[in-house]
């Protein structure tokens, strides 16, 4: 059967030539970087040139880029970081309501263990963060806020660069944390541009392996190190031996991601476009967040999110599944079980509307042909699951 | 092309062999465990790996066992649903100062309807469970899907799926409901299934610690209202701790010093207060039922001898049935029954095949 993948925010393929750095890694060069010999030296150049390739995909000096074991693994440190080396300034944190859970549960986490957190107001829809906004959550005693770059649901581009500057013409001393997960290899980033002190990158969703990511931590303000205490590694902020072929692969693969960013952009873009126009043809299909036709640079190219109409996203996934359609529906939980997605209802989106949420997201695996079917089964599925609805069947 | 069949995985050990069977059988299989509820189970009993349906390692379970077959395997959410028509309703039925079977409301408004609902969405021709009981057909009972006791006399489910209608019944499949639970065990033991050890799943799969006091007490607290235990003559002999505490037949726990044992005969929920008398007293001869399912005939037109079960351990008993205006049946036995119950069903059965069944409303005296 095809297999049409449409689920590119999730995980995507490995590039090959990140796939062969990586085997090199686990079976010439396989030495321990913290090794004084000769081995060991060979791994130690391969991370500190990842180091160099990552940084430079985000504008930033090598010596700013700690490895992690992902992007969940960033936004925990970045959050528990930032507050534990802060608390003579308070106990304050702001974000918005549809952060990824890596940092929504961990600033639920901390606010259990007596922090503050500020949810904040978002526009309907597309979840847009005015500055106005930004600066009304904020108090003297606030450390941290950290605002996603893209959201990973809904696509939308938020204005780190701007949110930032106001914050911290308030504010210079709080911390600003992005979280560019889904931002890295569709937008361009630069750290300095920006403005922020910590942001978020993983590597499996450029294209790299998975188990490995980084955090960007500006020189210069008071932060903490990460949960592993130890051998020391990555300057003493995070022990435990370098996941060394990860590492380099997620290098290459940042590299690569920084040298295609614009055709894998226009790429994504075209596919994402195409299968758009196909389905919002469909009565009662709805676009959920931006629409990408008016504002095109708010919406990450690659992301479509669509609502249908008395259908069930649940339904309308397994069967997609069942035709090699591989997408994706607002948050899974734990068991594997679908629940409303949490970034919907925190735009303004009914229960239902949230319930029969679908996310496609496209990238470098598609073809045009590909997008076709999918809006050929997309369409067959919504037609068959009606008319199973209607009374009187 | 083999037909499709959308198989309820709970990770216990015979819906695994039953999905196994229905590989073997040439069937499409599509492994799902049903998501009912999750919540309110404490961090601690989860952390332990708690034993009810819905736990992560019932999952990961049935998850395996698909892994191995080699079938597409799904997480379903029913969790709006099964607070709906099952917990409502059980916490309905309680604070009525009946006895409800949630099992019974899961197989009619879960299993055999949102998820039957589910396989046609997915355009599958049967769901099937790994419930103990067949479907089959008998020239007697000319053109209706019959429902029949399992193999295995002890495992015998009929009791909880008599709201099967004949919709569900001609799109269901009960693979092992043929065989002895022994056998079916050996059967995992022979694919490798890593189920085959597990113990047997509990009474009710929502109450995590099988309190259902406890379980009432945090949901419907006002249901829970202490009053008074009087006699069969009306005289108050002591206190209870809330109606929905006690059932009919109960006999320990009613912190009772009296000459002789007694045994709760009814709950009267107007006066707020537990009836008790003497064994004798919890014997009656009969019963109404309404909510009624006819499974091997149509409707029940005319009076009819047939054997009557009124709790899912009770012995059957014979009994003639008659129709009671709309929509209800009186029972009347041939021999007086212990502890009649409110809320619980009476199902009735005509050799192996049930007839259809309801749910009991009073008893006679």
């Amino acid at each position: 059967m095809r297999t049409v993948y449409c689920d590119h925010a999730a995980t995507t393929r490995c590039h090959p030539e990140v796939a062969r750095r990586i085997y090199e890694y686990l079976t010439e060069n396989y030495g321990n970087p913290s090794s004084i010999h000769a081995v060991g030296r060979q791994a130690r150049k391969g991370v500190e040139e990842a180091r160099a390739q990552v940084a430079a995909l985000i504008g930033a000096q090598p010596s700013e880029v700690f490895f992690t074991s992902g992007g969940t693994e960033a936004d925990n440190w970045a959050l528990r970081g930032a507050m534990a080396a802060n608390r003579a300034k308070g106990n304050h944190l702001i974000i918005t309501p549809y952060e990824h859970h890596a940092v929504l549960d961990t600033a639920l986490a901390l606010q259990r263990e007596g922090y503050e957190v500020t949810l904040l107001d978002v526009e309907p829809n597309t979840g847009i963060v005015t500055p106005e906004a930004l600066l009304a959550a904020m108090r003297p005693t606030t450390v941290l806020i950290s605002v996603m770059a893209v959201n990973n649901e809904i696509g939308t581009v938020l204005d780190i660069a701007g949110l930032c500057a106001a914050a911290k013409a308030k504010d210079p001393g709080v911390i600003f944390h992005t979280d560019a997960v889904q931002a890295a290899g569709y937008i361009p980033l630069d750290v300095k541009a920006l403005g922020v002190d910590l942001l978020s990158i993983s590597s499996h969703k450029i294209y790299g392996p998975k188990g490995v990511g980084a955090l960007y931590v500006r020189k210069g303000f008071r932060f903490a190190p990460g949960l592993t205490t130890g051998g020391g590694q990555e300057r003493k902020m995070r022990s435990g031996t370098e996941n060394v072929p990860g590492i380099v692969g997620f290098g290459l693969a940042a590299e690569i991601a920084a040298r295609e960013l614009e055709r894998r952009a226009a790429h994504a873009r075209e596919m994402r476009d195409l299968f758009l126009r196909g389905v919002l043809a469909i009565d009662g299909v709805r676009l959920n967040g931006v629409d990408p036709f008016v504002h095109p640079e708010l919406r990450h190219p690659g992301n479509a999110n669509v609502s249908v109409e008395g259908v069930e996203g649940e339904a309308m996934l397994l069967r997609l599944d069942m035709a090699g359609v591989c997408a994706s529906s607002g948050s899974a939980c734990t068991s594997g079980s679908l629940e409303p997605s949490h970034v919907l209802l925190a735009v303004g989106c009914s229960r239902e509307a949230a319930q029969s949420s679908l996310r496609f997201s496209f990238g470098e695996e598609n073809t045009a042909e590909d997008v076709q079917y999918a809006v050929e089964q997309f369409a067959r599925s919504v037609e068959f699951l009606r008319k199973l609805a209607a009374p009187g069947r | 092309m083999a037909r499709r069949v959308l198989m309820a995985m709970s990770g216990g050990v015979d819906s695994s062999v039953a999905a196994a069977l229905l590989v073997e059988q040439g069937y499409e299989v599509i492994g799902v465990t049903m998501n009912t509820w999750t919540d309110d189970i404490p961090e601690e009993i989860q952390m332990n790996q708690h034993s009810g349906c819905c736990s992560l390692a019932a999952v990961e379970d049935a998850r395996s066992v698909a892994h191995k077959l080699g079938i597409p395997y799904y997480v379903m959410n029913f969790q709006g649903q099964f607070a709906r028509t099952v917990i409502d309703y059980f916490i309905a039925e309680y604070t009525r100062g009946r006895t409800p079977n949630p099992c019974i409301a899961c197989n009619r408004y879960v299993k055999f309807s949102a998820f039957l609902e589910k396989a046609r969405q997915l355009e599958c021709d049967y769901v099937a469970t790994g419930h103990y009981a067949v479907i089959g057909q008998d020239e007697r009972f000319p053109g209706r899907w019959l429902l029949g006791k399992s193999a295995d006399a002890r495992k015998d489910q009929t009791y909880v799926l008599h709201n099967l209608t004949q919709e569900a019944l001609a799109h269901a499949l009960f693979p092992v409901g043929g065989m002895q639970k022994s056998e079916v065990r050996a059967l995992a033991a022979r694919y490798g299934l890593v189920t085959a050890d597990k113990p047997d799943s509990q009474e009710i799969c929502f109450v995590y610690d099988n309190d259902y006091g406890r379980f009432l007490k945090e949901r419907a607290p006002e249901a829970i209202v202490p009053g008074p235990i009087l006699n069969t003559r009306g005289e108050v002999i002591g206190q209870h701790r809330g109606l929905p505490l006690y059932t009919v037949g109960q006999r320990k726990g009613l912190g009772l010093t009296t000459a002789r044992p007694v045994y709760v005969t009814e709950l009267d929920v107007e006066r707020n207060a537990v009836i008790v008398g003497e064994d004798e007293e919890t014997y009656r001869p009969g019963l109404i039922a309404s909510d009624l399912n006819w499974i091997a005939i149509p409707a029940l037109t005319a009076p009819r001898r047939c054997r009557a079960k009124i709790r899912r351990m009770a012995p059957e008993a014979d009994c003639t049935i008659y129709p009671d205006g709309e929509g209800a049946v009186r029972v009347e036995f041939d021999r007086p029954q212990r502890a009649i119950t409110p809320g619980q069903a009476v199902v009735f059965y005509e050799g192996n095949w049930v007839l259809g069944g309801g749910t009991i409303d009073r008893a006679l005296k």
